[in-house]
């Protein structure tokens, strides 16, 4: 039988915050050991929680930016379950009145057209611990617990089951993923697990509108397995479903290094969460003068900027979507834009020498060494003439390599470009005398030769001379 | 009955607590009569009314995202039954 997948996914996104929800200990991330540990976050009998404001302010920053409808009042909730990375035997978490609800987020299909996902829910909670099994020394076959992450911030993103391939998956997550660090409220890092996603996957006959029973599958770290594990579980589940078997209802862990996923067995009666509103904490009211305050401060959107780039500052689909990949490379770009006021050009220097500059490197856009005013002084020489277009990248290497400004490049190295006719005039002169046989070609009608002057004159030159005004008098001297 | 034997147990073992035979009689018995007594409330009009959620009419309680100092490993392992330099040790999870 044909089936049609049904997916929905749940990302954990960690917040930025400097503190955890709760309290005040650090959220860095690769500290010693429970160095960032509190009574508060260790759950020790009395301490009593208090919520981080910045953690409001991020939820109601990200409804806003996926379309949803932002809850005016706000409770907590205690979610009960067992396991030693949770301190308290509970997590602070939202259960019937999430911060958000309702929204949706635009993807492109492969198609090429636009699909609307639906998000659910948004919801603030703290993250547990973490358990390490492996590598510590003396603990034998024990388990090791570190809660420095314990009471970290978190928004659970919710979406409908709206999905209906890996790829569409995909594209949605990637959108979130942009989202969220274009509102700076996540850094993104899917490594370190600031950005986690779990499936729930189902399979119905192709035709049918009935969701089949459904498997969420957990600890799936990068964009890549999410792709595998969706496709692993599609084909387990059409084996059963082939065999006359049922799907059970289950949570599955995803191995990244079979590609497979496998059952996490007796959690099904541990499903039972027996949540209530916790009593340590007040309501939250969010009222509307908060949230326009929020929207105030919204920075602009990747879909909004990718649609402004193209619009306004007329790039082509391309560009825009490449530069808006990130939001600091959307910055560097624009920064440079408003010094030098030929967008097409800054786009492909972008593009072009810095990105290759910056991979070859390692380095993120944020550390580039050329900033966009050094990128858009040398622009400007190249404008002007000063340095042809083939000098200015051998003058970006070089201010990528020492920073300097690029006039002061061009001055030290001697590379101002050479206009003078007369100077040409004696170097074309030149490479036609030594090049007899080639001029009598060109002559009799083998025109391709041109590019062989040229280059024989630009390198003379040691590529100075400006290739306009050596192909002007080439031409003029070939033919006249 | 507001409650039966089947659902102490299944409480129970959510809770991690062994319940012996006789144990279990009790509870149940003893959480069905307090079962009973709450749901006397169940005769109130609340229709219309708020859930609570919290005993004392307050609410937007904040703290700034300003960094406190935590209180070190040392101290947050010092009841710990069993952990390593910087770990808190636990009998290993089955998964």
């Amino acid at each position: 039988m044909k089936y049609q997948v049904v997916i929905g996914l749940e990302v954990h996104t960690q917040l930025t915050t400097k503190t955890k929800i709760f309290c005040g200990c650090s959220t860095r991330f690769g500290a010693t050991p429970n160095s960032q540990t509190c009574p508060v976050c260790l759950g020790f009998p009395g301490a009593l929680p208090v919520l981080n404001r910045q953690v409001v302010e991020y939820g109601i920053k990200a409804g806003l930016a996926t379309n949803c409808s932002i809850t005016p009042r706000n409770v907590f909730a205690r979610k009960n379950y067992f396991y030693p990375d949770l301190p308290k035997g509970y997590q602070i978490s939202q259960f019937d009145l999430p911060i958000c609800q309702h929204g949706h987020l635009d993807i492109e299909t492969e198609a090429g057209g636009k699909k609307r996902i639906g998000i659910t829910r948004i919801h603030m909670e703290e993250d547990a611990g973490k358990l390490v099994h492996t590598d510590v020394p003396g603990v034998g076959d024990d388990s090791c617990v570190d809660l420095n992450r314990a009471c970290t911030p978190l928004l659970e993103i919710v979406s409908e089951p709206d999905m209906r391939s890996p790829d569409e998956a995909i594209a949605y997550l990637k959108k979130l993923h942009q989202i969220v660090m274009y509102l700076g409220i996540c850094d993104g890092n899917l490594e370190e697990g600031s950005f986690r996603c779990d499936a729930n996957v189902s399979l119905m006959p192709v035709g049918s509108n009935v969701f089949g029973t459904r498997a969420e599958l957990k600890n799936i770290n990068s964009f890549r397995f999410i792709k595998q594990a969706i496709e692993y579980e599609m084909e387990r589940q059409a084996e059963i479903l082939d065999d006359g078997g049922k799907v059970i209802q289950e949570t599955r862990l995803f191995d990244p290094n079979t590609g497979t996923t496998r059952s996490m067995r007796g959690k099904e009666e541990a499903h039972d969460y027996r949540y209530f509103p916790d009593p340590d904490l007040v309501p939250v009211i969010i009222d509307d003068a908060w949230i326009e305050k929020v929207r105030a401060d919204l920075p602009e959107l990747p879909e909004a900027k990718y649609e402004r780039f193209m619009s306004e500052l007329g790039l082509p689909q391309y560009d825009a979507e490449v530069l808006v990949a990130s939001r600091e490379l959307a910055q560097y770009f624009e920064d440079t834009v408003a010094l030098f006021n030929q967008p097409k050009t800054v786009s492909n220097w972008v593009m072009g020498e810095v990105t290759r500059a910056l991979n070859d490197d390692g380095k993120e856009i944020t550390g580039c060494p050329v900033t966009p005013a050094l990128l858009a002084d040398l622009l400007k020489l190249m404008e002007k003439g000063t340095i042809s277009g083939k000098i200015a990248k051998t003058v970006f290497d070089e201010m990528y390599k020492t920073g300097k400004e690029p006039a002061k490049i061009v001055e030290e190295k001697g590379l101002v470009q050479v206009s003078d006719t007369g100077a040409i005039e004696a170097m074309v002169d030149e490479v036609l005398g030594r090049s007899e046989s080639q001029v009598a070609e060109f002559r009799a009608g083998k025109e391709t030769l041109l590019g062989f002057f040229v280059g024989q004159v630009m390198k003379a030159s040691k590529g100075k001379a400006n290739p306009a005004v050596v192909n002007e008098l080439l031409l003029k001297k070939l033919k006249g | 009955m507001k409650i039966t034997r089947a659902e102490v147990e299944h409480v129970a073992k959510l809770a991690r607590l062994e319940l012996s035979e006789p144990e279990l009689d009790t509870f149940t018995a003893q959480m069905d009569s307090i079962l009973a007594y709450v749901e006397k409330l169940n005769a109130l009009d609340t229709d219309g009314i708020v859930p609570t959620s919290h005993a004392v009419p307050m609410e937007n309680a904040f703290r700034p995202d300003q960094p406190k100092d935590s209180i070190g490993v040392e101290a947050a392992l010092a009841n710990a039954p069993q952990h390593t330099d910087s770990f808190f040790q636990v009998p290993k999870v089955i998964e």
